[in-house]
């Protein structure tokens, strides 16, 4: 059974966890303890906001077995306003085309079941476009 | 004549927020299906959860909006409690992932709450003690449900996914004050469902008026009396919504008018959220609620009991209002889907 | 110093083996290749292999292969590095043998890719991505290229249809290549109308994994006799450089980085310019990989490398032939043996023994295995051994 990897990535899955590094600012996600743009140690806990742009996205027709039942799903690199990439299914599409460029924010849902129906639920990012709203 | 449950510390509604997903399935297109297209519809169409969507993902939207709504620090919330019919685990408590997921971890109590459509108005009366006692600031009460119904059924036009959420707190800093509430439960078995089986049993005709207008009709009686106050006296009337037609009917019967129940009747385009039934009411109807008016809200659980609250809304709720979506913009967000997609989205199909 | 020269060659066929094992592969492979060179027998084998834990319950493979050859009290031990595992293989053969701590050694690189089916393979390729930031989100390769696709066709504006040209050559030229896994043209109106992988990269812009094994023998010049069965080959030096395993911790995602030090590092050490290169063995698991690779390496400008394709520079009496033994679309991608495989056919190609597609004079060879979108570029340059 898959437990200890998904419990300790929860809070990075969960809310975007990550650091941010005291000698040159830079904000990172994942956490890594040394900082890829200056090199130092970097282990100062920051929790990123989760708006962003789509750098690049894709339908994934050929799933692997965990995300077989989803299949078809998009997938794409969200370029975070908070600095950093990830990778993230983009999800509540709807009738709505994604582009490059778009504007989306990160929600938390099922990213699939760990092992089938008897295993645990694993919950973690992904990116809507901005709900729309009447009043701003 | 029972009095009214009343803290001693006043409070109120901190922040609250809603969810409902953004897919629908209309009623006639079930009808289509089952039905050849005839007969009565209850409703327009109701809200279906997407694949990577369930109660727990519902609630951390709901509570996130609570939380903007709220301007606290999610380390303060000292309870998260989450009512439901479809908690996604039997056990594992859906409030332990909401709670990680807000940043409300470690040190808040959590646990799951159930009792039908009002699992999500009982957190909320745990709540009112828990913060009126004095014994914390602020407690998180959600009430939220991805119903499953029996294909072909009648409760398949309605079952629907949605959530709301209410963060409980001092009155001084409420948007909207709690007046009081009052809880009528009785042993009555209109609906439920034994531990393996995958859909709810219901008892046709015997849901209406031994149950739902039974229990309602009590306890907003109830409280009416241990208030003193009569339908006139509220600005807005919420009462839990399995349809369109049982809250109008009932609301007639106790005296309110269609205008005081129009803003919470939410059913005709979302469906029942069973545990989110009422409260969306509420946050929809907090949505357009002005400083000064009353809203009573009285929610309705199958097994079965009612649970009335009033609040009166203060000046807080303008500046607030804005901080998080209304329920109508999820409302408004909508993608129609098919029979077939519903039922490969809800797991019905057998894959294995 | 005395030259690190390759001795022998010995591969498979590429294909799905359903009736050969992993280890009758990987001892088909070593035996042609210590034939070739006379006999001379290994003091070190480096088996490169990416997948047998998951898709054969077999990991040790270094071990199992070097006993199934029959090589006793030698030094054994199994390379992963992504798809650049081959490669990494014959780095670990020359540094062994370049050290003086063995006289001969064996780069072996041996996959059996059908072992297992269905979509549980799929899952299983993702082992290569990071996978708690990109696998977990129901990356796979396949949709990681595609993604890169998109955006170089954004950035770029370049026309989707001249992709085409990359599965169109490689397939021309396995035509000549009895050990391919496809050995039959395709047309562009094919390529157009074949199915969708993961948009907008479809099943032509992937290479296929397959079954298969290559073997390298690699010795120091001086130990070995006067007169050799094969022409030698010198391995003039290598380049390795890596970057962030996870596409999005990129700075620049169509940026190959690792491409372009790997390359200026091998040809500093070969002692060579670029343009003294003659052909161009290049890992184009996918279509996108190959303009991403060309520029980085220095062939073209950025944004232009899909052009390279439209021009006949590539072809085998081009400017820069690259995959000209059908590369892995069309030769096969049999995951830890590919890169063996490109390090074979570039030595027939150096030894004149490319049959139909021998290119003209070939004296000087680039090659180059990536794991990844070059999270790890692995590149070599072979001379003909003096």
């Amino acid at each position: 059974m898959d437990i200890s990897r998904h419990w300790r990535n929860r809070k990075q899955r969960y809310r975007l966890v990550g650091e941010v590094c005291p000698h040159c600012g830079a904000k990172l996600f994942p956490p890594r303890d040394v900082c890829p743009h200056c090199g130092m140690e970097a282990k100062t806990v920051e929790t990123l906001v989760g708006t962003g742009t789509v750098y690049a996205f894709t339908t994934v027709r050929q799933a692997p077995s965990d995300f077989a039942e989803q299949s078809p799903y998009v997938v794409a690199l969200i370029s975070l306003d908070d600095g950093p990439m990830l990778t993230a299914q983009l999800t509540d599409l709807g009738d709505v085309e994604p582009y490059v460029g778009m504007r989306v924010e990160m929600v938390t849902r099922k990213l699939r079941n760990a092992d089938d129906e008897r295993g645990l639920i694993i919950y973690g990012y992904k990116f809507r476009p901005v709900l729309e709203r009447a009043l701003a | 004549m029972p009095e009214l449950l009343r803290p001693e510390r006043p409070v109120g509604i901190v922040g609250y927020g809603a969810y409902v997903p953004r897919y629908r399935l209309p009623a006639k297109e079930i009808a289509r299906i089952w039905t050849q297209g005839r007969g009565g519809l209850p409703i327009e169409e109701k809200a279906v959860p997407g694949l990577d969507e369930d109660t727990i993902t519902i609630s951390i939207e709901a509570a996130r909006n609570a939380l903007a709504r709220a301007g606290i620090d999610a380390e303060l919330l000292r309870a998260v409690w989450v009512g439901s019919e479809s908690h996604p685990y039997a056990v594992k408590p859906s409030s332990t992932i909401v709670a990680e997921a807000l940043g409300a971890t470690p040190f808040t109590q959590a646990g799951d709450w159930e009792f039908a459509c009002k699992a999500g108005t009982e957190a909320m009366v745990a709540a009112f003690g828990l913060i009126g006692s004095g014994m914390a600031d602020y407690a998180l009460a959600i009430g939220a449900d991805t119903a499953q119904g029996r294909p072909g059924d009648a409760l398949e036009y309605t079952a629907a996914a949605g959530g709301a959420a209410f963060i409980i707190g001092p009155a001084e800093e409420s948007l909207a004050v709690l007046l009081g509430t009052l809880s009528y439960v009785t042993d009555t078995p209109d609906f439920w469902r034994r531990a393996q089986q995958p859909y709810p049993e219901h008892g046709m005709r015997f849901t209406g008026e031994p149950a739902y207008f039974h229990h309602i009709g009590s306890a907003a009686r109830a409280f009416l009396e241990a208030t003193n106050t009569t339908p006139q006296d509220y600005t807005y009337a919420i009462f839990h919504q399995p349809n369109a037609k049982f809250p109008q009917r009932i609301a007639k019967q106790l005296g309110f008018s269609p205008e005081q129940i129009a803003p919470g009747l939410v059913v005709p385009t979302v469906g029942n959220t069973y545990s989110g039934s009422a409260i969306l009411g509420l946050t929809a109807t907090l949505d357009v609620a002005k400083p000064g008016d009353r809203i009573l809200v009285v929610s309705f659980g199958s097994g079965a009991g009612s649970d009335a609250m009033a609040f009166e809304v203060t000046d807080l709720i303008e500046e607030r209002r804005a901080l998080a979506p209304a329920t109508q913009d999820y409302i408004r967000r909508r993608t129609e889907i098919d029979y077939a997609t519903y039922v490969r989205w809800r797991g019905k199909l057998v894959l294995k | 110093m005395d030259d690190i020269v390759i001795t022998g060659i010995g591969f498979t066929p590429v294909g799905e083996h359903w009736e050969v094992s992993l280890r009758e592969l990987a001892t088909d492979a070593a035996l042609k290749a210590m034939q070739e060179s006379g006999g001379l027998r290994p003091q070190a084998v480096y088996v490169a292999n990416q997948y047998a834990p998951v898709l054969s319950r077999q990991a040790n493979v270094g071990v199992l292969v070097a006993d199934f050859i029959g090589l006793h009290d030698v030094e054994a031990a199994t390379v992963e590095a992504g798809g650049a595992s081959g490669m990494m293989a014959l780095r670990a053969a020359y540094l062994a043998v370049a050290s003086g701590e063995a006289d001969v050694a064996l780069a072996l690189g041996v996959e059996k890719s059908t072992d297992r089916v269905g979509p549980d393979v799929e899952t299983a390729l993702s082992v290569v991505l990071d996978a708690d930031y990109e696998a977990e989100h129901g990356l796979t390769p396949a949709a990681q290229a595609a993604l890169l696709m998109q955006r170089y066709i954004h950035e770029y504006n370049a026309e989707r249809a001249a992709f085409a040209a990359f599965p169109v050559l490689a397939h021309r030229n396995a035509v000549g290549n009895p050990a391919a896994m496809f050995r039959r043209a395709i047309k562009e109106s094919t390529y157009r109308r074949a199915t969708m992988l993961s948009d907008p990269l479809n099943l032509f812009d992937a290479a296929p994994l397959a079954d298969g094994a290559a073997a390298v023998l690699v010795a120091r010049r001086s130990v070995l006799p006067p007169e050799m069965p094969q022409p030698l080959v010198r391995i003039a030096g290598f380049g390795i450089a890596n970057d962030t395993l996870a596409l999005h911790d990129r700075d620049d995602p169509l940026d190959f980085a690792a491409v372009r030090s790997s390359v200026e590092s091998a040809c500093k050490r070969a002692n060579c310019s670029l343009e003294e290169v003659d052909f161009f063995e290049l890992y184009d698991a996918f279509s996108i990989y190959v303009p991403l690779i060309l520029e980085a390496a220095g062939f073209a400008p950025r944004g232009e490398g899909w052009k390279m394709g439209q021009d006949g520079s590539l072809e085998l009496d081009g400017k820069l032939p690259i995959l000209t033994m059908g590369g892995l679309k069309a030769r096969g991608n049999p995951g830890g043996a590919t890169g063996l495989y490109q390090v074979a056919e570039a030595v027939m190609q150096l030894r004149g023994q490319a049959g139909d597609n021998q290119i003209p004079n070939a004296r000087r060879a680039l090659v180059q295995s990536l794991s990844g979108p070059a999270s790890l570029a692995a590149t070599t340059i072979l001379e003909p051994a003096p």
